[in-house]
């Protein structure tokens, strides 16, 4: 009997360590941002206009301290995001409702697996392909327009990546609008509506909650993305609202700031691990509001 | 009365030409994605289509017994102002040489080791062309533009094809590139240390998240108690699996190399991280798959007088298990193309060199790709995109494995 006791703890233990894991992300970034905190006031990270982290040589430089204001960051990141849930919303919807609603049992048995397969290809790839295609594409094509593209462009970034997500959003909203009773369906079809009547004013209001669901945890992945920035979207931090500029977001500044030389304790190498917990925080946030969102409407049919 | 079936047929062909406008949209929508995945994987795969084959470049070399090895690049500069004696000035002496790898003299070296009989004689011997030549080969180069702005001058453009005319180039299979390690030269660079090193990682990030992970699977749906912990812990695995990549790197910088002093750069602190990233995925896929075996094989084993733990064990556990494996195989495959967490500890070093053990400095497929795509050489995109074929077929193969084992495996009830 002891043997079943010792199987059981260790089980147990084995479930603990995903708590461990969590308890572990929020030690490290909580520990190393106070540290970060202590040299640059709390108000001026959050709300400070510029990001310059280049801390200098010599004490008594001038522009020594280097300026730590994450809104910059902010600005590219939801710039790049918005981009990406702009491409990836329609996409992503519409497909979900053509596979559910419309298209054979045949079509879908292909078209479903070969949609993942953009949710499977790393992101690295893309990355590849929106720096190394896509913005010379858009330059390429703006410039005959006579536009001024600079040569990363937060649209190529936020196509790719809107493109990378459309799994994601088709697939989530797929489970959504399949879990919408029938008898809504056939309700609304009984009444001489035509099939896209349903789905318009049946079928998406019931499965509303569960799609912005969806979209919320597109977005967060969206947020939290960085191959694909970090390959096309550049280093410039600034505030924009441009898509043909280059900005930078939030986690190319953690993979810039702790790649190459770096000195413990600097508040440079130190800023990395605040965006950190920051970029923590908002995907969280989102995360558990989506998750939320998505098993409330669950249990409201089941 | 009102006659609502005129009035619904009052508009009915503009409700229908809504309704196909409807479908429609939903069909495009799902062909451009495709169309995006198509045109995507087909630019990479043109890219990568010029790696397939290498130039060589023959030389007439006499090998002494005397001459050092170290004065190989010098009997290659002698056989290449031979077969152009015309060649004077400093400057197009030095572009004469570039035609050749650097590597060349290493090559050289190798085919003496592996051949000492070539000592004492003059032979002709295939060495690397530089990629500027195999790149002008292949109708890479436009040489409509003026010199200057390409990368092989018409000097060279005249040289390259003099001896092509003379017979003295060929293209081969490029084996290099699956056998070789990182170099500067794009001519030389291969991905085998790269791949090593990702073997390295998936083998720890294995060896940790698929016992873990499915012990907590196990723990989650047979033994927990329904209380406030296992909710918790439920909570936490489904907000694990959300968490931005880069933040496990963060992780794995802060504890394992900076408290635990891991090794930096090494596969072992990398497999750890991956292997925190699968976690979640394994889990929720190994939970699946024991929800999947029905409570009667379980009940019946516990009528029979079996403890809970040879129940779960001796009857639902191998049940479950290729459901399990198949979810380990995707995380794996997940893993294996995880790229931002591997840059923040460290591995994104210029490895020449296979690692020999997982505590070595490593490199990694994708970090290798994300390297190289950040090199100017034309010749490094083409790399670049052939590490990325290398990279899909690695994932494909996996994927249809998972596909296949549960085709195979599974049983339904």
């Amino acid at each position: 009997m002891w043997l079943d006791h010792v199987a059981v703890s260790l089980l147990g233990a084995a479930a603990g360590v995903a708590i461990l894991v969590t308890a572990g992300i929020v030690f490290s970034l909580v520990f190393e941002a106070i540290q970060f905190f202590g040299k640059v006031p709390l108000n001026e990270f959050l709300f400070g206009l510029e990001w310059k982290p280049q801390t200098a040589i010599r004490a008594d430089q001038i522009g020594s301290k280097g300026s730590f204001g994450v809104l910059p960051l902010i600005n590219g990141t939801l710039l790049i995001s918005a981009i990406a849930m702009i491409v990836a919303t329609p996409l992503g919807l519409a497909s979900a409702i053509y596979l559910s609603d419309y298209s054979s049992k045949r079509m879908r048995g292909w078209t479903k697996p070969a949609l993942e397969i953009l949710a499977g290809i790393p992101t690295v790839v893309y990355g590849f392909f929106a720096a190394l295609t896509l913005a010379p594409f858009i330059r390429v094509t703006g410039g005959q327009l006579g536009l001024e593209i600079a040569s990363e462009s937060a649209l190529a970034a936020g196509i790719v990546m809107g493109i990378m997500i459309v799994p994601l959003i088709s697939s989530l909203s797929d489970d959504v609008i399949h879990s919408v009773p029938h008898s809504l369906r056939d309700a609304s079809i009984g009444l001489g509506a035509t099939q896209y009547e349903t789905i318009r004013k049946v079928i998406l209001p019931a499965a509303m909650p569960g799609i912005s669901g969806s979209l919320l945890l597109a977005a967060s992945r969206a947020i939290g993305e960085t191959m694909i920035v970090l390959m096309a979207a550049g280093m410039a931090a600034k505030l924009t609202l441009n898509p043909l500029d280059a900005v930078t977001t939030i986690t190319v500044q953690i993979v810039a700031l702790l790649t190459g030389d770096q000195e413990f304790d600097s508040a440079k190498t130190l800023s990395a691990f605040a965006l950190g917990l920051f970029l923590f925080i908002i995907t969280l946030c989102i995360n558990v509001i989506a998750l939320n969102i998505v098993r409330k409407y669950q249990e409201q049919y089941d | 009365m009102i006659d609502l079936t005129k009035k619904a047929g009052f508009n009915l062909s503009s409700r229908h030409r809504a309704e196909r406008r409807f479908q429609w949209a939903g069909r495009s929508a799902i062909l451009i994605a495709l169309l995006f995945l198509v045109i995507m994987i087909g630019t990479i795969a043109r890219d990568a289509s010029g790696v397939f084959r290498q130039t060589q470049i023959a030389v007439q070399v006499d090998l002494d017994a005397e001459t050092p090895s170290s004065s190989y690049g010098r009997i290659i500069k002698t056989a290449l102002r031979d077969m152009f004696p015309d060649v004077s000035t400093r400057r197009d002496k030095k572009r004469l040489y570039s035609l050749v790898s650097p590597e060349g003299s290493f090559e050289i070296a190798r085919m003496v080791v592996d051949n000492p009989a070539l000592i004492g004689g003059s032979h002709r011997l295939w060495l690397t062309a530089s990629d500027d030549l195999d790149l002008y080969l292949r109708g890479k180069v436009d040489t409509n533009l003026s010199e200057h702005q390409r990368r092989i001058s018409d000097a060279e453009i005249r040289w390259v094809d003099n001896l092509r005319a003379a017979g003295h180039l060929r293209r081969v299979i490029n084996w290099g590139f699956l056998t070789k390690g990182d170099s500067r030269e794009p001519e030389i660079a291969g991905i085998f240390s790269a791949l090593v090193g990702s073997a390295y990682s998936l083998a720890v990030c294995f060896a940790l998240s698929f016992p873990i992970g499915i012990g907590a699977a196990i723990y989650l749906e047979e033994f927990a108690p329904t209380n406030w912990v296992s909710d918790l812990i439920e909570v936490n695995i489904n907000n694990l699996a959300a968490v931005p990549s880069i933040v496990f790197g963060l992780l794995g910088l802060s504890i394992f190399l900076g408290y635990l002093g891991l090794p930096r750069s090494s596969p072992l602190v990398g497999g750890m991280v991956l292997a925190l990233m699968t976690l979640p995925t394994i889990i929720i896929a190994a939970r699946a798959a024991l929800r999947a075996v029905p409570p009667s094989f379980k009940e019946a084993a516990l009528a029979l007088g079996a403890s809970p733990v040879q129940a779960v064990f001796h009857h639902v556990f191998p049940v479950a298990m290729p459901g399990m494996l198949t979810g380990a195989i995707i995380g794996m495959a997940q893993a294996l193309g995880e790229t931002a967490p591997l840059l923040m500890i460290g591995m994104v070093a210029f490895i020449v060199d296979v690692p020999e053990s997982i505590l070595e400095p490593a490199t990694a497929l994708p970090v290798q790709i994300f390297l190289w795509a950040d090199s100017p050489e034309r010749a490094f995109t083409e790399k670049t995109a052939a590490a990325i074929v290398v990279l899909l077929i690695f994932l494909i193969a996996m994927n249809l494995i998972a596909i296949l084992l549960r085709r195979k495996l599974e049983t339904r009830f």
